[in-house]
Order: structure tokens, then C-alpha cells, then sequence
């Protein structure tokens, strides 16, 4: 279980909280949709538990162990801008490589295609860098899989065919997906549970579907 | 009824592409700049003699950069010139480069004071008036060769440094960098990987961009005499003794050896601008 007890988070001892307080679990295989105005500090809060910043109090462990610096970690994050999270002087195989191999039938589900493989992620568009961006992800280390916005700026038919391949994926492989947006019928489809950090502040309250 | 002609199809003329294109002028370049480096071993030293009954005589088939006051062969000269020239050139822009690299990738990952001071450093040299330090750093080595060497290499490393200080830090800040980490990559194989390929053009095209400048300072320097000594034959030293004969019409003495430095700069500027072109994937496939 993918959890975060009691998370605080400032960038500097002078300047105001951006998390507080914030407890959170997310299951294996579960899907947790994450929901808040902008400005409640959703992205901090995911990149807490992904292991990109360190709370200033409190912890995040997965199966009561804490996130691994140096080794694979088992909580992986996606951006909401694929252009920013791969390197433009690499070709998009060296890309997908980057984590762990990736299977062929695993690239098929995301609508992948084979040509893409030797370009560079310039001569790709947003929704076809996303998806090779979550292919990355995609792989047996990953235990839990934080989607940041990820398909915010994708059109509807990318957006299904996307979030039909990461949920197959995430039922057949018992990953726990915790997905932050304010997307709100987009979550009804998806999630299990959603929680609401606007009344959450101090104690969890879980909205129901 | 007319039927529709068939659809002319007709074959493109066969026109190299703009990537074969710019792989030809990164070739032209090269070889320019090679022959003329090369081209006293092959030219030898013999137009270099002064010939009293072939004097001041204008360009010719026999001498196609004209002879000079005392008959020596202009082009012969030019040639020795800008050899020389290109080669302390050469010299000083690597050495600039190396500090550039160095002290670039110091500021860029160590950060703190190590950066604040270097920065510093770069600000200072970019507040002073580039050919007076230039000038004093070469009076101060005590002039020749090796003063115009190191006065040149001291003084043109800032704007490089800072460029690679500048990608250094880009890329550490990246996602995709911070994405690595978190699949488990070490710094050194994330240095290796994403460092390197961003470094490595910058710094290639920086230095290549670095030799036109080194030249022209190295020129102006032996122009105003504190530079290479004057027996030499470097291309500032012709086109300051030019200078006295220009006034009685003897113009090739001062325009031919001219338009063999400009071509020189421009061809390194080129071959700088299309390996940029070339090594960065937005415009190597175009």
C-alpha cells in the first residue's frame, strides 16, 4: 500500500506551506482520483509521493518501506507536459528504454506504432509523446502510478484510448493509480474513490461515487 | 468529350537535399581552412625571397596577389600569414575553450559559491573593454607569440562558459532528468547520457565560432605591433605594412591578404553555423 502520513511540505523554512497536513493511501490495483482547485497544491502533493521533493514533516512509504533514492522507484509519476519529461536530443526507443524494455503488445495497447520509435520526440505530437512517456512507466517494477493531469491537454479519443490501456494494464498487474485532475466526469469514469483536498485539510473524507 | 490527360508526373531535377547541402559546406569549410594551414608545406619558402626586378607589380597569372616592395610574392605571404595566424588561432581557441568547459560544468553542478564566484569572474570580464584587456595581457606576458597565444586564450572563454553553465543547468533542472533519477539512474550514467549530448555541441559549435574571433584579435594585435614579431610573416603584420602603401596606389598589398582573412573568418563561421544546423535534431533532418 502506497501510503503518506501527516505531509508537510514548504520550499523554504520563510516561505508558507504549499502541503499541509495531507494524509493519503492509495491500495494495489486501486484507482484514487485526487481532486482540488488550483493552487491547493495537487502536483506538490503528487511529487511528494513520487519521491521528486521530500516532505518537510511526515512520510511516504509503499508496504511500510520507504521510497528507494538511488534504486527503481516503485511510485512513478507522470507530467502533464510529455515534451518536458524526455530529453530532445534522445530518439523515442532510447526513450522507452530508459526504464526497463518495453513489451511490444504493451506498446500495441497505447496505439504505439513501430515507425515512431526512431524519431525524435519533436516530430511527435503531445498525445503520441504522453503515450510513449507512459509506456516508459509502464513496467514491472512499478508498483503505483501518479497521473498528474496527464491527459488535460488531449483530445477525447486519445484521452479513452490512453486511460483504457493504463486501466487494463493497472487491473492486470494490481498497480494503484492515483489520478490528480479537476476533471470531474473524467474521475466518475475512472476512480474507485475520489478524494477532495479542498475538505480534507485536516481529516480524510472520502466522496463516494 | 476530352478525356483527362494523365497526371504529368515528372521526375524532381536531382537536388541534393538541405542536409546534403549542409554536409557540403561543413566539407568545403574544412578543406578550405585545411589547405590553407597545409599550404606552406607545399608552397615552400621560395616566394617568400625578395626578388628587386619583380617589384610592386600588380596582380598578375605569375603572381595572382601581386608582389610587394622588395618583389616577394603576396601570395606566397598571404598564405604563410594566414597559416601562421590560423594555427595560433587554433591554439588559443582551444585553450579557451578548455577553461570554458571547465569552469562552465564547475558553476553549472556544484552550484553555492563555486558558481556565485565564477559568475563573477565571467562579469568582470565582460565589463572590460575586450581589446584593452586583450592588449594589457599581452604586454604584460611580454608580447610575441606566445603573449598574443595567451592573451588571446585568457580573454575569450566568458561568453562560452556561461553558455555551457547555462545548459548545464537546464538540463539538471529538467523533468526528464529528475525522471531519471527516480528510475533509478546514477548521477554519472544520467551525466553520461543526458549531460553529455546536450554539452558536447555546445561546446563543439562554441569553439568553432571562438576561432574567427582569436583570429581577428591575433591580427589586430600583430596590427598594432605588441603581437607576433615582425620578420614573421603573420596576416596583422602584412596588412599593417600595407598600410603605408595603400596612399600610392599599391592596393593589392592590403586588399588581396584582406579578403583571404575575411574569407577564413567567414569560413569558420559557416562551418560553426551548419554543424550547429547539423548536430541538433530539430534541424539535422531538414
Amino acid at each position: 500500500m502506497l501510503t503518506g502520513e501527516g505531509l508537510w511540505f514548504r520550499y523554504a523554512p520563510q516561505l508558507p506551506w504549499v502541503v499541509q497536513a495531507q494524509s493519503i493511501a492509495v491500495e494495489p490495483g486501486e484507482v484514487v482520483g485526487l481532486m482540488a482547485p488550483s493552487g491547493f497544491g495537487k502536483t506538490t502533493l503528487a511529487k511528494l509521493l513520487a519521491g521528486y521533493l521530500m516532505p518537510t514533516r511526515g512520510r511516504v512509504s509503499v508496504d511500510e518501506q520507504p521510497l528507494p533514492a538511488r534504486r527503481y522507484c516503485p511510485v512513478q509519476l507522470v507530467f502533464q507536459n510529455p515534451e518536458l519529461a524526455v530529453n530532445p536530443r534522445w530518439r523515442v526507443d532510447q526513450i522507452l528504454r530508459e526504464g526497463h524494455p518495453p513489451q511490444m503488445h504493451q506498446l500495441d495497447a497505447l496505439g504505439i506504432h513501430p515507425g515512431w520509435l526512431t524519431r525524435y520526440p519533436h516530430e511527435l505530437s503531445g498525445g503520441e509523446l504522453q503515450r510513449i512517456a507512459i509506456a516508459r512507466t509502464l513496467n514491472p517494477q512499478t508498483r503505483y502510478l501518479i497521473a498528474d493531469e496527464m491527459t488535460a491537454m488531449l483530445d477525447a479519443n486519445t484521452q479513452a484510448l490512453i486511460w483504457r490501456a493504463v486501466l487494463d494494464y493497472s487491473r492486470a498487474h494490481q498497480i494503484g493509480v492515483l489520478v490528480v485532475s479537476h476533471d470531474w466526469p473524467l474521475m466518475r469514469r475512472l476512480c474507485d474513490r475520489i478524494l477532495d483536498l479542498a475538505t480534507m485539510q485536516d481529516h480524510s473524507t472520502l466522496v463516494s461515487q | 468529350m476530352t478525356t483527362l490527360a494523365p497526371p504529368q508526373i515528372r521526375a524532381p531535377k536531382q537536388r541534393s537535399n538541405r542536409r546534403q547541402q549542409t554536409l557540403w559546406t561543413i566539407g568545403l569549410c574544412v578543406l578550405f581552412l585545411a589547405a590553407i594551414i597545409l599550404s606552406t608545406w607545399f608552397i615552400g619558402d621560395a616566394g617568400l625571397n625578395p626578388v628587386l626586378a619583380q617589384r610592386n607589380q600588380p596582380p598578375s597569372l605569375a603572381h595572382p596577389f601581386g608582389t610587394d616592395w622588395l618583389g616577394r610574392d603576396m601570395l606566397t605571404r598571404s598564405l604563410h600569414g594566414m597559416s601562421l595566424s590560423l594555427r595560433v588561432g587554433l591554439l588559443a581557441a582551444t585553450i579557451s575553450a578548455l577553461i570554458a568547459a571547465l569552469l562552465g560544468l564547475a558553476a553549472g553542478t556544484l552550484g553555492g559559491w563555486v558558481d556565485a564566484l565564477i559568475c563573477w569572474i565571467i562579469d568582470v570580464c565582460f565589463s572590460l573593454p575586450h581589446l584593452v584587456l586583450l592588449i594589457l595581457i599581452a604586454f604584460a606576458v611580454g608580447g610575441g607569440t606566445r603573449g598574443v597565444i595567451i592573451a588571446v586564450a585568457l580573454t575569450h572563454w566568458p561568453s562560452l562558459a556561461r553558455v555551457i553553465r547555462a545548459e548545464v543547468l537546464q538540463v539538471n533542472s529538467s523533468d526528464y532528468v529528475q525522471l531519471s533519477h527516480r528510475l533509478g539512474r546514477s548521477p554519472a550514467w544520467i551525466a553520461r547520457h543526458h549531460m553529455v549530448p546536450h554539452v558536447i555541441p555546445q561546446l563543439l559549435v562554441g569553439l568553432i565560432l571562438l576561432f574567427p574571433h582569436a583570429i581577428l584579435h591575433e591580427a589586430a594585435l600583430s596590427f598594432i605591433g605588441i603581437g607576433i614579431s615582425p620578420h614573421l610573416p603573420a596576416i596583422g603584420i602584412i596588412l599593417a605594412e600595407s598600410m603605408r602603401h595603400l596612399s600610392t596606389g599599391y592596393w593589392w598589398l592590403g586588399v588581396m591578404p584582406g579578403v583571404l582573412l575575411l574569407l577564413s573568418v567567414k569560413a569558420f563561421d559557416w562551418l560553426g553555423e551548419n554543424l550547429r544546423a547539423l548536430l541538433d535534431p530539430r534541424t539535422s533532418q531538414g
